[in-house]
């Protein structure tokens, strides 16, 4: 079985046609490729994917090269485009860029943000320098190498900073046969600069797709970025999504990642703090419900002294759904002065649900000050009794309790139409959802 | 002079038991394994059928079998055909004749501990008088099970003796093909510990294999189980705080524990084998397979484990709380110093309603070492009500020394609860600095710090056992910090 499915991905990447502008880049890919042959899909006997079992995804055989065949609505995009929020847009229709719906006009001076085929064919130094091609180590980034076409390259010069986000919107819609869209998108920004980028993942229909996203950033000296990625993928789709980021001395990541959608979503982000002064903020919520499975992997190496990493996810867990935290932090040798915490909270609303996390520290320095903590638990009894106390009814009760234990992540995120937009859709998914808003927006 | 000629006798008729008294020489086996060399060893201790048979097949299936390769530890590979699965007991006269040609550094240290002369010469493995060979005490300790109805023996009487009980229990909690090495030992155990509490029985004195006879014998490959029927209580003590001499240098045991409904199990281990020198040359490996079985409602199994020794510690003593109500718990340090290295933590499988676990580790690295806390808390589906909670702290002393936490949860229960918190941090400065202001030496100092993290977990052993592990803790850490 496993060895169709690979033969599938050769025989796609043969039909590959390549654009003029990226031939050079036909060597990494099929050196990715070979590295994908090698690997083939995970498996559940990997440590990392112990939780996490990708053989649907293999099975489902999603075609790598057929995809942009359907167009977003005018109801769709409003759906997605988030109202009062004045930003640099770009939307993707099914894995492919779509550039009549797309809003990119005054830029500053320097300043680069065009989609992947743009980037090939205006901006190779950029990407010859930026884009990542050692894919030895996931097999999903191999495959992303082997076949992306389509992505965004963000580049920001030295003391810029764009005052407008990026928000990068990928529809996912149904069309005749199921498709995997390759999605890399490349984040640079040099020293001092500053930018917020936005990745949404929208699904409608149940269409049935998968996403492979991948995206890398490097920060320079200084620099300064503001991450989110709100997940909704549509419920019969599958969400593949890595974030590996370079930081150099001083810079600042800080990544929010909401994971509310798709049947199977496995989220990476690794990050290497390769200067003194780097610091790393990992933010996170995951909603699971019905047979949803949503696996939450990061990776922090702290390489250099005085390093710093705060990661906080936390998870509501319904019906029969299951969700995987693994928070891995590696002090390296002669890495001093670090600091590194790290929590994972979780609630588990039902007996069908489960829940694997594993926090874990490895440390070859001393000097340093790290901690992790991970909890499973409901919700809290006394809690519940002050509020039915109040003659608040249970389920309204309990949906209060699980909004606040949510919005300890919400309530982080600086952008407010976004934060609108993600309480609106929290207390959307719980049992009387009009009276939690009438609730809090007292 | 008659009682002292008795135990003598009893002493001659053991042996002969046995089959250990004569052809010595003709008894060790060449290194390797086979089926033969399992027969052999069978036959040796005159086995019934069913144990060979058993011998045999977890044998079979070790062969499918192929090293795990998921732990955090850097080992020498292994050739299992290169060791002796079986020698008989060495004759007295193969140890050292006198104290005086024992190793001096050994010496040094059972002084540091306060050891009496007696002991130490016991120990470094002396031959000493057959009269005083702590029979004495021993049969006056036995005396005493009997009346209250424990059965505390050797396995091998156990085999002989008490055939159904070990029928009925071998294998029930570490079945033969559990891991690589607890197939291996139980292809090749040798001998081990065998203990019985009888139901209602709260046994009267702390069991310790440190007072069985033979217990210097029971070789590489040791098996230990313990069954406390119902309502029954026993507290056994596993080792001793004072190295040991030893040429083996791989070490494999299994240890069984069952607990029957109400009954109290308590566990402890002071695990001080040979570390090997400071470069990291020699040194035990010790890959110990341990797990309790709660098997019945409101039972009770708790592990609190020192580990000083050994060049590769692995083994993770872990509870499945089956029975309803049933309390796990695990209370461990590890100390690490120079190129020592452990990857230890626990299990804790919670199966029936209202179980609870408690996990304390404390993990001490220095210099070189490095030191893994690896542990699972596992919530059934049918585990109503399950609690855990989890504490592991690493302290760090170098920086060329590392600590690592690997904790796994996996909740499937709606009432469940489980809480882990870990930390890791270096010796605190600032407590360095206050103590040593009021004229404290700094090594003293960094033995009180340390003493005072693992103190959770020493408030659990046994009164002269916590004595004796807080000193061996200063002596493993001589020279770590300065």
């Amino acid at each position: 079985m496993s060895t169709d499915a690979i033969q599938n991905v050769i025989g796609d990447f043969e039909s590959l046609k390549s654009s003029k502008d990226s031939e050079w880049f036909s060597e990494q890919r099929r050196s990715a490729l070979d590295s994908f042959k090698q690997a083939g899909f995970p498996s559940t006997r990997q440590e990392n994917w112990k939780y996490t079992d990708v053989k649907q995804i293999a099975r489902k055989g999603f075609s790598n090269t057929r995809t942009g065949q359907a167009k977003a609505s005018k109801e769709e995009l409003e759906q997605v485009r988030f109202k009062d929020l004045n930003c640099i847009e770009l939307v993707f229709v099914n894995g492919a860029y779509s550039n009549d719906i797309s809003h990119i006009s005054a830029l500053p001076e320097g300043v680069v943000v065009c989609d992947l085929a743009t980037a090939f064919a205006k901006h190779k130094d950029l990407l010859e320098q930026h884009i990542k091609t050692d894919e030895t180590t996931s097999s999903f980034t191999a495959l992303n190498t082997a076949f992306s076409q389509h992505g965004v390259l963000i580049f920001v010069p030295s003391n810029t900073r764009l005052e407008r986000p990026i928000n990068l919107i990928f529809i996912g819609k149904e069309q005749s046969d199921g498709y995997a869209a390759h999605l890399r998108n490349i984040v640079v920004l040099e020293d001092s600069a500053e930018a917020t980028v936005i990745e949404s993942y929208i699904g409608f229909d149940d269409a049935q797709y998968f996403t492979n996203a991948v995206t890398d950033v490097t920060l320079n000296q200084n620099a300064r970025c503001i991450h989110y990625k709100l997940q909704q993928e549509s419920n019969s789709s599958y969400h593949i999504g890595n974030l590996r980021a370079e930081q150099g001395k001083d810079s600042y990541l800080e990544t929010h990642s909401i994971a509310l959608g798709a049947a199977l979503a496995r989220n990476d982000i690794h990050s290497q703090l390769n200067a003194v002064g780097a610091n790393i903020v990992l933010n996170g919520l995951y909603m699971t419900k019905d047979k949803q499975h949503i696996d939450n992997h990061t990776r922090v190496d702290h390489l250099k002294p005085h390093t710093l990493s705060t990661e906080n996810y936390r998870g509501v867990l319904n019906d029969r759904s299951r969700a995987v935290f693994n928070g891995k932090v590696i002090v390296h040798k002669d890495a001093q002065k670090i600091e590194a915490y790290q929590n994972n909270a979780n609630l588990l609303l039902s007996d069908d649900a489960e829940i694997d996390t594993k926090p874990e520290l490895e440390i070859y320095a001393d000097d340093v000050k790290c901690s992790h903590g991970a909890t499973v638990g409901q919700l809290d009894k006394n809690m519940l009794f002050y509020l039915r106390s109040r003659a608040i009814d249970e389920d309204t009760a309990r949906s209060l309790l699980t909004f606040a234990f949510a919005e300890e992540v919400i309530s982080k995120i600086g952008l407010a139409p976004i934060r609108d937009r993600l309480e609106y859709l929290v207390v959307g998914q719980l049992p009387d959802a009009d009276l939690i808003r009438e609730f809090t927006n007292e | 002079m008659s009682a002292k000629s008795k135990k003598m006798e009893e002493l001659v008729r053991k042996d002969y038991e046995h089959g250990f008294t004569t052809e010595i020489d003709a008894d060790t086996v060449p290194p390797g394994l086979n089926e033969d060399v399992i027969a052999f060893i069978s036959q040796k201790k005159g086995e019934p059928e069913w144990l060979l048979e058993w011998r045999l097949k977890a044998y079979r299936h070790w062969q499918t079998m192929t090293e795990p390769n998921w732990q955090h530890l850097n080992i020498d590979p292994i050739d299992y055909q290169a060791i002796s699965y079986y020698s008989a007991p060495k004759s007295k006269d193969d140890g050292p004749k006198s104290l005086d040609e024992v190793d001096p550094k050994l010496l040094e240290t059972y002084e540091k501990l306060g050891i009496p002369l007696q002991e130490q010469k016991m120990l470094a493995g002396v031959a000493v008088d057959a009269v005083f060979d702590s029979v004495s005490v021993a049969t006056t300790f036995k005396e005493k099970l009997k009346d209250a109805g424990v059965i505390f023996c050797s396995f091998s009487e156990a085999v002989k003796d008490h055939p159904d009980l070990v029928k009925k229990y071998l294998g029930s909690v570490v079945p033969t093909a559990d891991n690589f090495f607890a197939a291996l030992n139980s292809a090749v155990f040798t001998d081990g510990s065998f203990v019985y509490i009888p139901k209602g029985v709260r046994c009267p004195m702390e069991l310790s294999t440190y007072f069985r006879i033979n217990a210097s014998n029971t070789g590489q490959f040791e098996r230990t189980l313990i069954v406390a029927d119902k309502a029954s209580h026993v507290s056994y003590l596993e080792g001793c705080t004072a190295p040991m001499r030893d040429e083996n240098q791989l070490h494999a045991a299994v240890v069984e524990l069952i607990a029957l409904e109400d009954a109290e199990i308590k566990y402890s281990t002071v695990q001080n084998w040979y570390p090997g020198d400071e470069n990291g040359v020699g040194g035990i490996y010790n890959f110990v397979t341990k797990r309790g079985d709660c098997r019945g409602n409101n039972s009770k199994i708790s592990w609190t484990q020192v580990e000083t020794g050994s060049a590769i510690t692995w083994k993770y003593p872990s509870c499945l709380l089956k029975g309803d109500n049933s309390v796990g718990e695990f209370y461990s340090v590890a100390v690490t110093n120079n190129h020592q290295q452990a990857d230890t933590g626990t299990k804790m499988i919670h199966i029936g309603k209202n179980t609870r676990s408690t996990i304390i580790s404390k993990g001490i690295s220095a210099k070189y070492a490095q030191n893994a806390y690896r542990g699972l808390v596992k919530i059934s589906k049918s585990a109503d009500n399950a609690r855990n909670y989890t504490q592991c702290d690493s302290l760090l002393m170098g920086d060329k020394c590392g600590a690592h936490t690997f904790p796994y949860i996996e909740a499937k229960n709606s009432t469940a609860r489980v809480e882990h918190e870990a930390t890791t941090s270096k010796i605190g400065e600032d407590q360095l600095f206050y103590c040593m202001q009021r004229g404290i030496k700094e090594e003293d100092a960094v033995n009180m710090i340390v003493n005072g993290f693992c103190k959770e977990v020493f408030k659990e052993l046994p009164m002269e056992f916590a004595v004796e592990a807080q000193k061996l803790l200063g002596i493993t850490l001589e020279g770590a910090v300065g």
